[in-house]
C-alpha cells in the first residue's frame, strides 16, 4: 500500500492520457493568421458588427499593444506566438439551425463524445443549453420559454444586433479593456460568447447553460459572457467545456462580466476540462481568464468551479463587493496532473458596509504538477464590518508535485473580521487500504477519498453539474490499472 | 478457511512475526490474546495485504486459493473482513455511499449485478438494527467525528454489511460501554453460521463471555505459543502473561 501511494500512484497519474481527446471534422470558416488592425476590421466585418463595436475593438487593440504579457503568476510556459495565431474561426454553416433535428449529425457526434448529450440534457434536466462550437453558436433552445419571462439567453452577436442598449451599457463595465493584457486581447477579437439578461424581479426557472469547446488547431478562442440580473432576479448560470486533443498549444483567454443589480443573486458554476497536454507537458490549452462581477446592495454572486483541464491556467474569478450588505463567495476545486501549472483564486474586493465574502479553495497537486491558490481580500477604509472568512486546503497525490498558498490581506478598516485557514496533506494511506480492504479497486477508492475533500465545493454545484464534475474528478485522477 | 504456515513478516527490517502457524476452520470462532506488541494487529494486516509489511517466509492459505497472491481489495472480495484496531476516518464521503460501493464491488467480483438502491436501503437498515448503531450515522461521513464506541460499533455494522468469510476483530471490544458490547456481542453471534469463521483479537475474557470462542491462542513474540480452549482465557485473565513468558523462556 504504502508502496503504491508513492511510486505507482504516481506513476499511475502520470500515465491517464486525456480522455476527450478527438477532433472533429466540421468544417471552418478561417481568416488569415496574425493580429492587426486589418484582421480585427476583418473579424468585425465578418460578424456585420455596428460601428460602435469595431471601434471598441480597435481602442482595445491599441491598449493591447502597448502592454506586456504579466510574468508574476506562479507558472513557467512558453509564451504563446500572438502573430501566429488565427483570431477567427466559425463552422462553416450559413444558416442556423430552426429545431434539434436540423443539427449536423457531425456535431451531435461531437456532443455525445464530450458524453453530454444535449437531447438528454434538454429532455431530462430542462437545461436550456447554448452550445458553442469553437466561436458561433450553433444551436439555441428553451429559447421561447425564457422569452415569456423576459429572460434573454443568447450569443454574444445576437445580443449586439438585438439588444445593443444592454450591450453598450455593460460590456466592460466590470472589467475595463485595460484591465489586463489578456482582458484587453479578448477586447480586441472576441468572436462571441454567451449574453444573459434577467428582468427585475425575475427567477430564472432553470439553469442556463453553455457548453464552450474549442475545435480548430491553433485557433485561438476568445469568449466574451455577460450576464446581467436586474434588481430582485436571480440566475444561475453553468459553463463547461471540453477540448479535442492537440498537438501546439492553444490560447484561451475569454472574459466573463456579472452584473448583479439590487438583491439580484449570480450563481455561477464552472466545469472546465481544457486539454492539458500529454505526459510530458506537451501540447494543451493555456487558459487565460478574466471573470469578474460586480455586486449592487444586498446583491450576491457567487463563483464555483472545477478545474481539471489546461496546460496552463491563469484565473482568478473576483467580486467587487460594491453595494452595502453584498455578498461573494467563491468555490473551486483545482487539480492538476503531470506538468499542468494552475495559478487560480480569487479576489474579493469590499467597498461596501456589511459586505461579506466566503473562499473554499480545494487544490489537488498530481505527477509533477504544480497547483497555486492565489487570493487577494481588500476591505476599503469604507467597507465597516466587513467580513471574510476563507479556507485552502491541499491536497497532494506524489512527492514530486507542489502546492502553494499565496493570501494576500489589505485591509483599510478596523473593523473587519478576517479569516484565513489552511492544510496541506498527503493523501492517507491509510484511507485508501481501509476502502481496499472493503473490497474498493485503487481508482475508486481515490476516486471517493477526493471527491469526498471536495465536497463543500461540489455540494455548490447543480445537481447534474455535480455528477458530471465527479466523473471528471475521477477521469483526472484514476491510474490506468494494470 | 484459513491455513497459516510458519508466517514470517517484518517492517522497516524489523521482523514481527516469526513462524506464525495457524488454522481456523468454518464454523469456529477463535480467539487470539497476548500482550502488547506481540504482533496481533499486524498479522490483521498481513493478512488483509497491506503492503509495508514484507513477508519473508512461510504460506496462507484462504479458502483454497493462495492468499498471499492476492491484492488486498481481492481478499476482502473473496471474503476476508478486517475490523480495525483503529477505525479510519474519511472525511466527506458517507457511510452509506462507501458501503455501496464496496458492496458493489465485491458483487461484481462474484458477476453478480449492482444492488438497486431500495435493497440497499433496507439492507442498511436492517444490519443498523441488527448492531444497534444509530441510523444518522450511517448517513455521516466515515468515521469522522464518531466516538471510540461508535467507531467499533460502526466496523461491525459494515461486517453486518459485507458479510463476510473470515471475520478478524482487532480489539472491537476495547472503547465500547458495557451495553454496547453486550449489543455488538449479539450482532457478531448472529451472523455466525457453519460457512464462516470470526477471529476475535481481544485483551480482555470478558468479550468471551460473549463471544464464546472454541479456540484460544496466545500470541507472544510473533508466534503462538499456547492454544487451548476457553479456560485459557480465564487463566490468562487471572494470571496475566508471565507464566507464558517463562514457560516460552525455559523452552528457548
Ligand atoms: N511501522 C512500524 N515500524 C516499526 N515497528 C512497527 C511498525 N508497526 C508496528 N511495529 C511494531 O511491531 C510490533 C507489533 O505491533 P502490533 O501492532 O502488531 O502489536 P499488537 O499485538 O497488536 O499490540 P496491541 O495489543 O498493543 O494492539 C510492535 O513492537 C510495534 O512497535
Ligand atoms: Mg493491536
Amino acid at each position: 500500500m504504502a508502496n503504491y501511494t508513492e511510486n505507482e500512484l504516481a506513476k499511475d497519474l502520470q500515465n491517464q492520457e486525456y480522455k476527450y481527446g478527438f477532433v472533429s471534422d466540421i468544417e471552418s470558416d478561417k481568416i488569415p493568421i496574425g493580429l492587426n488592425e486589418d484582421i480585427i476590421r476583418l473579424i468585425s466585418a465578418k460578424k456585420n458588427e455596428p460601428e460602435w463595436l469595431l471601434e471598441y475593438r480597435l481602442k482595445a487593440f491599441q491598449i493591447w499593444s502597448s502592454m506586456k504579457e504579466p510574468s508574476w503568476a506562479h507558472v513557467n510556459y512558453e509564451i504563446p506566438k500572438y502573430q501566429e495565431i488565427t483570431y477567427y474561426s466559425a463552422p462553416k454553416q450559413s444558416k442556423k439551425y430552426d429545431s434539434w433535428d436540423d443539427v449536423d449529425p457531425e456535431m451531435k457526434e461531437t456532443m455525445k463524445k464530450l458524453g453530454i448529450s444535449l437531447e438528454e440534457q434538454k429532455r431530462l434536466t430542462g437545461v436550456a443549453v447554448d452550445f458553442v462550437m469553437d466561436s458561433v453558436s450553433v444551436a439555441t433552445s428553451f429559447k421561447e420559454k425564457l422569452g415569456e419571462l423576459g429572460i434573454i439567453f443568447c450569443s454574444f452577436s445576437d445580443a449586439v444586433r438585438e439588444h445593443p442598449d444592454l450591450v453598450k451599457k455593460y460590456m466592460g463595465s466590470v472589467i475595463p479593456t485595460t484591465d489586463n493584457f489578456y482582458a484587453a486581447l479578448n477586447s480586441a477579437v472576441f468572436t462571441d460568447g454567451s449574453f444573459c439578461y434577467i428582468p427585475k424581479g425575475v427567477r430564472c426557472p432553470m439553469e442556463l447553460s453553455t457548453y464552450f469547446r474549442i475545435n480548430e488547431g491553433g485557433t485561438g478562442q476568445f469568449e466574451r459572457t455577460l450576464v446581467i440580473a436586474d434588481e430582485g432576479s436571480y440566475v444561475s448560470y453553468l459553463e463547461g467545456c471540453t477540448a479535442p486533443q492537440r498537438d501546439e498549444n492553444q490560447l484561451h483567454a475569454a472574459v466573463v462580466e456579472l452584473v448583479a443589480l439590487e438583491k439580484a443573486e449570480i450563481k455561477y458554476s464552472t466545469v472546465q476540462n481544457w486539454y492539458p497536454g500529454d505526459k510530458e507537458g506537451k501540447g494543451g490549452v493555456y487558459n487565460f481568464v478574466t471573470k469578474r462581477g460586480i455586486c449592487e446592495r444586498d446583491a450576491k454572486i457567487s463563483w464555483t468551479q472545477v478545474e481539471t483541464g489546461s496546460a496552463v491556467t491563469w484565473k482568478y474569478p473576483s467580486c467587487i463587493l460594491k453595494g452595502d450588505n453584498s455578498i461573494g463567495e467563491f468555490y473551486s476545486v483545482a487539480v492538476t496532473n503531470n506538468y499542468q501549472q494552475a495559478d487560480t483564486g480569487t479576489k474579493m474586493i469590499h467597498l461596501g458596509k456589511n459586505t461579506k465574502s466566503t473562499i473554499i479553495s480545494k487544490g489537488i497537486s498530481a505527477g509533477k504538477s504544480q497547483n497555486s491558490y492565489r487570493g487577494l481580500v481588500q476591505i476599503h477604509k469604507n467597507a465597516h464590518n466587513a467580513r471574510n472568512f476563507s479556507q485552502c486546503d491541499s491536497l497532494l497525490m506524489t512527492n514530486q508535485c507542489g502546492a502553494n498558498t499565496f493570501p494576500y490581506i489589505e485591509c483599510k478598516n478596523s473593523s473587519a473580521k478576517i479569516e484565513h485557514e489552511a492544510t496541506t496533506s498527503k493523501i492517507g494511506e491509510d484511507q485508501l487500504f481501509y476502502c481496499m480492504q472493503r473490497g474498493i479497486s485503487e481508482e475508486k477508492a481515490i476516486s471517493l477519498i477526493v471527491n469526498g475533500y471536495c465536497k463543500e465545493v461540489l455540494n455548490q454545484l447543480p445537481m447534474e453539474f455535480a455528477v458530471e464534475a465527479q466523473k471528471l474528478l475521477a477521469i483526472s485522477l484514476e491510474g490506468s490499472v494494470g | 478457511m484459513i491455513k497459516i504456515n510458519n508466517l514470517h513478516a517484518s517492517i522497516e527490517e524489523k521482523e514481527i512475526l516469526k513462524g506464525l502457524n495457524l488454522t481456523v476452520n468454518a464454523g469456529e470462532v477463535h480467539a487470539i490474546m497476548g500482550p502488547n506488541g506481540a504482533g496481533k494487529s499486524t498479522l490483521s494486516s498481513v493478512l488483509a495485504g497491506r503492503e509495508e509489511y514484507k513477508i519473508t517466509d512461510g504460506s496462507v492459505e484462504f479458502d483454497g486459493k493462495n492468499l498471499l497472491e492476492l491484492s488486498t481489495e481481492d481478499r476482502a472480495r473473496e471474503g476476508l473482513f478486517l475490523a480495525f484496531q483503529y477505525p479510519i476516518e474519511i472525511p466527506g464521503v458517507s457511510n452509506v455511499n462507501f458501503l455501496r460501493t464496496a458492496l458493489n464491488e465485491i458483487r461484481e467480483y462474484k458477476g453478480l449485478d449492482a444492488i438497486s438502491a431500495k435493497d440497499f436501503m433496507a439492507l442498511v437498515r436492517q444490519k443498523t438494527a441488527l448492531v444497534g448503531l444509530d441510523s444518522k450515522l450511517a448517513t455521516r461521513s466515515v468515521n469522522e467525528g464518531f466516538s471510540g464506541g461508535e467507531k467499533k460499533r460502526n466496523e461491525i455494522f459494515q461486517m453486518a454489511m459485507l458479510e463476510p468469510k473470515l471475520a478478524i476483530l482487532d480489539e472491537t471490544d476495547s472503547g465500547l460501554d458495557i451495553d454496547a458490547l453486550r449489543i455488538v456481542s449479539d450482532g457478531v453471534n448472529s451472523l455466525k453460521s457453519k460457512d464462516n469463521a470470526i477471529i476475535v483479537i481481544t485483551h480482555y475474557q470478558r468479550l468471551l463471555d460473549y463471544i464464546i470462542p472454541d479456540y484460544v491462542h496466545v500470541l507472544f513474540d510473533g508466534k503462538i505459543v499456547k492454544s487451548g480452549q476457553k479456560d485459557l482465557a480465564l487463566k490468562l485473565e487471572e494470571h496475566g502473561y508471565d507464566w507464558i513468558k517463562e514457560e516460552f523462556a525455559t523452552r528457548k
